[in-house]
Parts: C-alpha cells; sequence; structure tokens
C-alpha cells in the first residue's frame, strides 16, 4: 500500500483512553507537538465498565494525578453526579474519594479539554504499525496508509489490541462496547520483536431505570458534604442521583449453576486471564458456593439516560441466562436489558519488558501504559499515561527519567510492581500493596508531588501557587495552634461538652486537636479572631498532621531506611551472569528486569538477601577498581 | 541491611579470661548508653571505660566490665564500633549480647563484620573473594541445614502463628480496602481477641527458650547441702574422674567448682557449692556468696542430705531457701543408716524428687541421671511444652514479633484506625517469616482474593 506522508511530531499517543487522554495532555502541556489517535472519536475518556472514578487506591491515584498536573481529577470534579468518602470509619491514610461520573459528560469534557489545548492534535484513526529505525521508533502507520513522524510514541491500546468478546458460546471480534478491535497492530508488533499475552476482563449488563422496583432496594446515597478530588478546586457541586443495593439469593444460585456450562469462562473458549478481585457472577458462585447471597449495586449511568450499571453481576453467560438470573433479584424483576454483560479478551504485554519510566526495553522511545502494560481500571491507566506521558517527553529532551519511589506515591507503587514483579492477572491497586500508606495519602499528594509536576513543566503557574499557599497557611496556622493556649477553667467546659476528659493544666490548641473527639472546626467555638479562613484541602492537611504525628514520623524513619537501597544505582549495562557469587536464578532474573537500584533488585521475586548482598560487594569492588 | 547495628560475641566461645561483645552501626554508642553505667562520668571514643553493664529495665546488675567506644571511620567496618570487655564466662557474654539485642542491636550473620568493613572500604580489594565465599556458604548451609524433629515441631509452631497471623491481615486488609462489599467486619473486640490469642502462642514459645538454652548451652544444676554431706562425692561420681577434692573437714570446698557433662545425652554444667550455712571465716563467707549466686541462676538445684542424721536448723535454713525451686534431694549415706525418711521429706518440700543414695559407693547416681532425664523432657524445668527455641536469632525475633503485637493490641485498646494497627500486625508476621525464611507479604492479598468475594 502507498504510505502517505502527513506530518511530524514530537510525540504520538495510539489511543485515547484515560490513559491516552493523560499521555497525550501532559505531552502537549510539557511544550510537545503531540498527536493523539484513537479508533473512534465517540470513545475518548470512555468509560465501558463501571460508572465511578475514585474507590480504595484509586482515589488516592486520581489526587496524585492531580497533584502532579493531569487532567481525571477536574474532569470528575466537573461531571460527578454523586460522590462519597469511602473509609470515614478509618484513619486518614485509607480515606477514599469516590464519585459517580455521568459518564457522557464525562467523556465530553475530556474532549472538550483535548480539543482546547495547544500543541495537541487528536484524530479518528486506526494505528496499524509502527516505524522503527535502528531500534528506535521514529513513527506511525495507520490503516488508510497515512504516516506521522514522531520523536516518541506511547501505546494506550487498553482492550481494542484484538479484542474478543464472549457472551455465552458465541465469541466475535470487537473492541468495547461494540467498538471495532485493533487487529492489525498486534501483528506487526509482534514482528517487532515483542512479546504479547492475553488478558481477560467482564462487564455486567445496562438495563432501564424504569423498569426496576426501587422499593425493593436500600438507597445509597451520596455524602452530604461534597469533596472535590482536584487541589485546584476548594467546593464542587452537589449530588444529583443516588445508588441501589440489593443482593441476589438462592434462586439466582441455582439458575447460574445450572448454566454453568454455557458459559464461556468455563467453557474453555477464554484464554486469557482474569482479575480475581473483579469475578464473574457465575465465577463468584462457583468458588463461594457457601455463600447464601452476593450484593450488587445499581448505579445510574449519567443524567441524559435511563441506563443503569448493576455493579457486581458481570458475566459470560448467554443472554437467556442472563435476564433470567437478574430477574430472580428484588427490584430486578421486570427488568430490561438495553446491553448484555460480555467478557472481553485482549492483548497486553507484559510489564516486565518495561523500564521503570515505562519506556520499553527493546525498543527506544516507544512508551507503554494502561490496560495495555497488565493493568485494570482506569485511575491505574491515568497514572501511567501521565507518566508516560511526562518521561516520553524527558527522553526526547535528553532529560533523566521522573521515576516516584514507593515511598514517595501509590503511582510509585503501581509502576514498581508492574516493573519489577509483573502481574499475572490485571493488576489493581490497593493500599495493602503500599508499604508506606500512612504518609502516601490522599490529603498531602499535593505536598509530596506538585514541586515534582512543576519542575517537569505540567503542573500550571495556578496549581503551584495553591500548593505553595497551603503550604505556607497549614505551617503558620500548625504555629499558631501550638502556641495558643487555655487554661482549664477556660477549656473544661468546652472538653466536657464534647465527652473528653478535662485538664488539670494549660493545654495549647494543637494539643487538643489531638484528641479524637474534637475537630478544627469544633475549636471555632473557643477560637479568636485571628482564626484564619482556610480551604477544605488545607483543614484536612491540617488535622491529619496533628493527630497522627507520631506514627507519621514513625513511618518516616522507615521510609529514610527504605532509601539507603533504592539510592543504590545499578546501570543497564550490567551483566549479571558474569558476576561471581550470584545465583542462577537470580542472575537470569536481573538479567531480564536491569533493575535500577539495589532497592528495586531486592523486591524481584528470585532474588535473595544474600544475592543483595552480593551485588554491594561487586558494586564496592567495581567503585575501587574505577 | 548496611543500616542497621549489629552485635556478636566477639571471642571464641569456651572458658576464657576475658569475653569481648563487639557492636557495629549508627546505634552503637546509643545502645552502650543505655546498658553500660561507667564509674567516671563520660565515654570517650578510643578510651577505655571501667564500669557495669546493667539492665535498663531492672537496674540488675549484669557483670563488671571495660568498655571502648570507637567513633567511625578508623574502625574495623569503619561504623562506630563499640567493644564490651567482661568476664569470659558463656553466661556474662550471653547476657551482655541478650541485653544490647533488647536494646536496638540486632545479631549480626556470620561474617557480617568483615562484610560491613569491606563495603565501607576498610579492607583489601583482594579480600572481596573472602568476603563472597562467606555470604555464599551462609546461603548453602541455609539450604542444606535438614531440620531435625525438635526444630521441625519449631518451624511448624512458627507456620501455625503464622497462619493466625495470615487470618487477622487478611481481614484488616479487607476491611481496609473493601469498605463497601458484604462482609464481616473486624471489629476491635474481635482484634483485640485474636491479638491476644496470637501474642500467647509467641510468648508461650518464648518461654521454652529456656529449654532450648538447655540443650545448646546445658542444664544448669546447681549442688547444694550442708558441708560434708558428699557434695563432692556426687560430683565425683558423676564426673568419674577426682576433680574435688573430697575430705571429712567441713567447709573443704570453698569456692565454686563447674564440670560440663553430659548425663542421658543432656548437657549439663554441674557446680558443686560451698555449703549454705553462716560463717566468720573471710574466705569461706566467699565461697558461700557465690555459691548462693551459682544457684539462684541455675536450673536444677540437687540438695544432698546426711540421711543418716536427723535434719538440723542447716538443713532446714537450705530446704526454706530452695523451697519454690526445681530439685532433686538425695538423701544421702543410706550405708551408714536411714534417720530421714523420705515421707517426712516429702512433707517439707512437696515438689521435690526424693532419692536415696550412697554415694560413697556409688549407688543412686543412675536414678539421679534417670531423673534429672524426666525433669528435663517432662516439661518439669522447661515451662511448659516441649518446643524449644534453640536459637538466639530465633528468640529475638521472637520477642520482636511479641513486642509488635503487644505494640497493635495497645493501639487497639485506645481505638486506633486499623490501618495504624496493620502496621505493628505484619511487622509480627514479618519477623516471623525471618524465622522460617518466608517475608513475601504478596500472599496476604491471594489469601483476600482465595477467601473474600470481592469486586464489580
Amino acid at each position: 500500500m502507498e504510505r502517505i506522508f502527513m506530518g511530524e511530531y514530537d510525540v504520538i499517543v495510539v489511543g485515547a483512553g484515560h490513559a491516552g487522554c493523560e499521555a497525550a495532555l501532559a505531552a502537549s502541556r510539557m511544550g510537545k507537538r503531540t498527536l493523539m489517535f484513537s479508533m473512534n472519536l465517540e470513545a475518548v475518556a470512555m468509560m465501558p465498565c463501571n460508572p465511578s472514578i475514585g474507590g480504595t487506591g484509586k482515589g488516592h491515584l486520581v489526587r496524585e494525578i492531580d497533584a502532579l498536573g493531569g487532567e481525571m481529577g477536574c474532569n470528575i470534579d466537573k461531571t460527578f453526579i454523586q460522590c462519597k468518602m469511602l473509609n470515614t470509619a478509618k484513619g486518614p491514610a485509607v480515606h477514599s474519594l469516590r464519585a459517580q461520573a455521568d459518564k457522557n459528560r464525562y467523556h465530553i469534557e475530556m474532549k472538550k479539554t483535548i480539543e482546547s489545548t495547544p500543541n495537541l492534535d487528536m484524530k479518528q484513526g486506526e494505528v496499524t504499525d509502527l516505524i522503527i529505525e535502528d531500534g528506535k521508533v521514529t513513527g506511525v502507520v495507520t490503516k488508510t496508509g497515512t504516516c506521522y513522524e514522531a520523536k516518541a510514541v506511547i501505546l494506550t491500546t487498553g482492550t481494542f489490541l484484538n479484542g474478543k468478546i464472549f457472551i455465552g458460546s458465541s465469541a466475535f471480534e470487537s473492541g468495547p462496547n461494540g467498538l471495532a478491535p485493533s487487529n492489525e497492530l498486534a501483528e506487526n508488533l509482534k514482528k517487532h520483536g515483542m512479546k504479547l499475552r492475553r488478558f481477560k476482563t467482564g462487564t455486567p449488563a445496562r438495563c432501564l431505570g424504569s423498569s426496576l422496583d426501587y422499593s425493593k432496594m436500600q438507597e445509597q446515597k451520596g455524602d452530604e458534604e461534597t469533596v472535590p478530588f482536584s487541589f485546584l478546586n476548594d467546593k464542587v457541586g452537589g449530588n444529583k442521583i443516588s445508588c441501589w443495593l440489593t443482593y441476589t439469593n438462592e434462586e439466582t444460585h441455582k439458575v447460574i449453576r445450572a448454566n454453568f456450562h454455557r458459559s464461556a469462562l468455563f467453557g474453555g473458549q477464554i484464554e486469557g486471564i482474569g482479575p480475581r478481585y473483579c469475578p464473574s457472577i457465575e465465577d463468584k458462585v462457583n468458588r463461594f458456593a457457601d455463600k447464601e447471597r452476593h450484593q450488587l449495586f445499581v448505579e445510574p449511568e449519567g443524567l441524559d439516560t435511563d441506563e443503569m450499571y448493576i455493579q457486581g453481576m458481570s458475566s459470560s453467560l448467554p443472554e437467556d441466562v442472563q435476564l433470567a438470573f437478574y430477574k430472580t433479584i428484588p427490584g430486578l424483576e421486570n427488568l430490561r436489558i438495553v446491553r448484555p454483560a460480555y467478557a472481553i479478551e485482549y492483548y497486553c504485554i507484559d510489564p516486565q519488558d518495561l523500564k521503570l519510566s515505562l519506556e520499553n526495553r527493546q525498543i527506544e522511545n516507544l512508551f507503554c501504559a494502561g490496560q495495555f502494560n497488565g493493568s485494570s481500571g482506569y485511575e491505574e491507566a491515568a497514572a501511567q499515561g501521565l507518566m508516560a506521558g511526562i518521561n516520553a517527553v524527558r527522553k526526547i529532551s535528553s532529560k533523566n527519567p521522573l521515576v516516584l519511589g514507593r515511598n514517595e506515591a501509590y503511582i510509585g507503587v503501581l509502576i514498581d510492581d508492574l516493573v519489577t514483579k509483573g502481574t499475572n492477572e490485571p493488576y489493581r491497586i490497593m493500599t495493602s500493596r503500599a508499604e508506606y500508606r500512612l504518609v502516601l495519602r490522599q490529603d498531602n499528594a499535593d505536598l509530596r508531588l506538585t514541586d515534582k509536576g512543576y519542575e517537569v513543566g505540567l503542573a500550571s503557574e495556578e496549581r503551584y501557587k495553591r500548593y505553595l499557599a497551603k503550604k505556607e497557611n497549614v505551617g503558620k496556622e500548625l504555629e499558631r495552634l501550638n502556641q495558643k493556649t487555655f487554661t482549664p477553667k477556660e477549656i473544661n467546659e468546652f472538653l466536657e461538652a464534647h465527652e473528653t476528659s478535662p485538664v488539670q493544666s494549660r493545654i495549647s490548641m494543637a494539643d487538643l486537636l489531638k484528641r479524637p473527639q474534637i475537630t478544627y472546626k469544633d475549636l471555632a467555638q473557643i477560637d479568636d479572631e485571628t482564626r484564619p479562613e482556610l480551604s477544605y484541602h488545607e483543614v484536612t492537611q491540617l488535622e491529619v498532621h496533628i493527630k497522627y504525628e507520631g506514627y507519621i514520623q514513625k513511618q518516616l524513619a522507615q521510609i529514610e531506611r527504605f532509601k539507603k537501597l533504592e539510592n543504590k544505582k545499578l546501570d543497564h549495562e550490567l551483566d549479571y551472569e558474569k558476576i561471581d557469587g550470584l545465583r542462577i536464578e537470580a542472575s537470569q532474573k536481573l538479567n531480564q528486569i536491569k533493575p535500577e537500584s539495589l532497592g528495586q533488585a531486592s523486591r524481584i521475586s528470585g532474588v535473595s538477601p544474600a544475592d543483595i548482598n552480593v551485588l554491594l560487594v561487586y558494586l564496592e569492588k567495581r567503585r575501587r577498581g574505577k | 541491611m548496611m543500616e542497621d547495628t549489629i552485635v556478636a560475641i566477639a571471642t571464641a566461645q569456651g572458658e576464657g579470661g576475658i569475653g569481648i561483645v563487639r557492636i557495629s552501626g549508627e546505634e552503637a554508642l546509643t545502645i552502650l548508653k543505655k546498658v553500660f553505667v561507667p564509674v567516671s562520668e563520660n565515654i570517650k571514643s578510643r578510651t577505655l571505660a571501667y564500669g557495669h553493664i546493667i539492665d535498663p529495665e531492672s537496674g540488675k546488675k549484669i557483670d563488671e566490665v571495660m568498655s571502648v567506644y570507637m567513633k567511625g571511620p578508623r574502625t574495623y567496618t569503619a561504623e562506630d564500633v563499640v567493644e564490651i570487655q567482661c568476664h569470659g564466662s558463656i553466661i556474662s557474654l550471653r547476657k551482655i549480647l541478650d541485653l544490647v539485642l533488647k536494646n536496638g542491636g540486632r545479631l549480626a550473620e556470620k561474617g557480617e563484620f568483615t562484610k560491613r568493613a569491606f563495603l565501607n572500604g576498610r579492607l583489601d580489594l583482594s579480600q572481596a573473594e573472602a568476603v563472597i565465599d562467606l555470604i555464599k556458604a551462609k546461603t548453602e548451609k541455609t539450604f542444606d541445614v535438614a531440620l531435625d524433629q525438635l526444630e521441625g515441631a519449631f518451624s511448624a509452631k512458627i507456620k501455625e502463628i503464622r497462619a493466625d497471623l495470615v487470618d487477622i491481615l487478611v481481614s484488616l486488609t479487607v476491611n481496609i480496602d473493601y469498605p463497601d462489599e458484604d462482609i464481616e467486619e473486624m471489629t476491635y473486640e474481635k482484634l483485640s481477641e485474636a491479638l491476644k490469642n496470637t501474642r500467647d502462642k509467641i510468648v508461650k514459645l518464648l518461654s521454652t527458650a529456656n529449654t532450648g538454652r538447655i540443650i545448646r548451652e546445658g542444664l544448669k544444676v546447681s549442688i547444694v547441702g550442708k558441708p560434708n554431706v558428699g557434695k563432692s562425692s556426687l560430683m565425683n561420681t558423676l564426673i568419674g574422674e577426682n576433680r574435688a577434692i573430697v575430705t571429712d573437714i567441713p567447709g573443704t570446698t570453698r569456692d565454686t567448682i563447674e564440670e560440663r557433662l553430659v548425663i542421658n545425652n543432656i548437657p549439663v554444667v554441674l557446680t558443686d557449692t560451698a555449703g549454705i550455712h553462716e560463717t566468720e571465716d573471710v574466705i569461706e563467707k566467699i565461697g558461700i556468696e557465690k555459691s548462693k549466686e551459682a544457684f539462684n541462676n541455675s536450673d536444677l538445684v540437687v540438695f544432698v542430705i546426711d540421711g543418716s542424721n536427723d535434719l538440723d536448723p542447716e538443713d532446714h535454713e537450705i530446704i526454706d531457701y530452695i523451697a519454690d525451686r526445681k530439685a532433686i534431694i538425695l538423701l544421702n549415706k543410706r550405708d551408714k543408716g536411714s534417720v530421714i525418711t523420705a515421707a517426712k521429706l516429702t512433707k517439707a518440700m512437696p515438689q521435690a524428687v526424693i532419692i536415696e543414695t550412697a554415694l560413697i559407693d556409688g549407688k543412686g547416681s543412675k536414678e539421679l541421671a534417670a531423673a534429672i532425664e524426666d525433669m528435663v523432657y517432662g516439661g518439669q524445668v522447661s515451662h511448659g511444652e516441649n518446643m524449644l527455641v534453640t536459637n538466639l536469632r530465633h528468640k529475638n525475633l521472637l520477642e520482636e514479633g511479641s513486642q509488635s503485637l503487644a505494640d497493635a493490641l495497645q493501639m487497639t485498646e485506645i481505638r486506633e484506625p486499623l490501618e495504624f494497627i496493620e502496621i505493628d500486625v505484619n511487622r509480627a508476621y514479618e519477623a516471623l517469616g525471618e524465622i522460617i525464611g518466608e517475608t513475601a507479604t504478596s500472599d496476604i492479598i491471594d489469601k483476600v482474593f482465595e477467601r473474600f468475594c470481592l469486586g464489580k
């Protein structure tokens, strides 16, 4: 086919899902001419599965993306229809914001942002091949024969790459949500030497809200006080909808069990590996046979549609069975399905083939992000997209990559887990994957990351100023709270009113705030005119800082120890098989991953503490040899 | 790895005049200051200081020592180094080592001082290979160790406790990471109970550390009794050689005599003591004080009585002194007569095992050996179970686990957030994992998905 040269860019992003959008926005905002391809522009920032952003761990990611200068937080703040802070019964480290999105508006707002961003072009088209010269990617080719040159390319193909949908015994080539799959790129990637593998995920049916009986379900309202994701916003709009809770029952399970043999999942047609944390309903009934009921949430997909998402009930059973088992559920007896549940299989890479910068280890200047890297979830994808975008720009500007440590961000944990440990199923972030959970909170994501985002040229001037102001305001107020004290006579009545023990001697406001019964808001009752007007983000930061200082200090000390091994760098040229004393398994693994630090090496499975000692000795030997 | 402070006994084990405990790392001086009280005021680098090792917790004096602090980098490891020179007995060395471990030190691995010296640039490059060999040898050894029955039982016990901790961690994880799911809530009451139960198991296991020490260092048996009741004869019978002096004049055995021997496969450290009685004789007084000390430190007391004469006030004094101890009473000199009956003694010391002997003829020594064996394996001189913690490193890690769980419990009592508590539970889990060489934390997440039905 004729090749038509169509233009030159600094960065080309293949895919416009949550990873692609962040990657493209980051690259263009950092001043690079960027082109973003999408198979279909209706799929820009599409949410083909659950209609929510955030949740445990994921909410942390969104705040971090925002702190660095990403878009996800702002976009969900504009388009959410219900918002809830999860885990408020627990401590501040695991408080997690989650918002129900208006899916269509989420897509539209993101697309508008992309359309109005300087340096950024968007194109509907299917990229079918990469142009590679001397092991370096230099451009892309599309289905219509057009070619675009680029200094760096970012692959964020999601579930499009040879996507295959399974419903019962039927299986057909398809991208998500009935969109066309991308079938040529995968073959060409293989030709370029990339190893691909199949992963699987699934989504439940959508039904019409008007067909449901809400009186039989429990209403799930949003929080009275809504809270923004983005550090750029002090306030956001209110809740507009409710979600609904109901349960399966023995009847449901009977229908499912009777049709196990008709599920694509058990029929052996699906070769891809699905995630354990979002099993299909047939999988749940099969694996947890003694569980009498499974909960499900019915969630609106947006304000301009009556479609409802049935969370907890993904399936690859045939449509007649789907209808039959959904109808056994209280409230769903008369439901009308508008989109059936399906399982989808797609190609992705082994993330161990990447560097921590998300650059491919075999093909220079090729970066990868999102489900293509074996992760799952909008937030995980967006986080990687953002980092791939930043690092693609850094690479073509001959600058060191921005790699966030496990002690700095959930984004760091996510990428280090993927690249260092690999994954055998679509990877989902969890707060328990982070060693330093007390420090990696959503309230301080800006304090952890905004100066980094600003330094690389991504976080805006406005964001940076807000960050500095917050730091200053919190610092000043902290000092004031420590200095202002009360005598027992002045304060004991207040303490009794808040059901906490009275004091015998003077007590500072900061010490008052340490008590679990007292909030910063409560202190207003006894405060004077010097009390400043603080924003939501500032108040949260202040309270967490004071209430948990001891524990946080302890964790910071652990981080100092952790950093010692992280700071011992290893170079990519090292041939571990030539290092005497390493066990064979260890040297093979080290050669495969080529870790960037001794810390990273110590996290590779198959590398023992003794191997790390051998490496330490080797490094010292080499240092002295020079 | 390189960031903690390590400690080890630096001198060869066995009887030497002086023993050295060496500490290296950032915390070396801090630890020294915690356990060492110098006679003169301050501790200066590279200056010997005389003073005492004192347990900061109990205030108990452990030993009289010389210590020296050497500020890095001009030291063997190029780190801050402390050396404590104490009396050469293994008891003294062990106690000081224990104390340092309790106050922030970590037991050094074999060759670790040398490794640090190399990594910190102190040793010649040619020694690098030797360091690697050390590391390799250690790895191989770890793989080669054939667990004998006792150790097998020990690791099974560790695994059992870890399984408990996994249950707790899985519940915590699922409660923290899946707040929306239909799962059993981890209440503070449940958590507290689970933590207590698990900690009790560790504490119980730790209490057997003493039995483990018996196997390693020997059962400490002290022989007490009035002068001239046959203590030295007992010693001689047991040792089978003429080591202690045997005479008919009371008070000949002026000092304590220690003998190491193996009785029915149990290593025993036998201490013959001067008779415990009031005396004006200065030399003898010192001997008596030492006797008291020796048997205060002993695992088992063998009380020898002249059975051919009635109990006199001195015997009663000893009976009072040892009443609450694990004891075997030898009714000796049966060849000369039976004035005291076993029944009569049982009344006075109901817990004691009573054996009738005629030690001068070697009669009754077999029965004594059997009684000692019974007491060790019957758990009477250990604490309860036959589980053995024989390794100081294991004991340390168990103590760390126990402490972490105590911290977790305390936080549970004051209702701190679950994710704070999880940190300490996880630390306990890791510490126990280090004992059996398993530290992976990803297995918690695996278990979460195995046990709970989660997700969209």
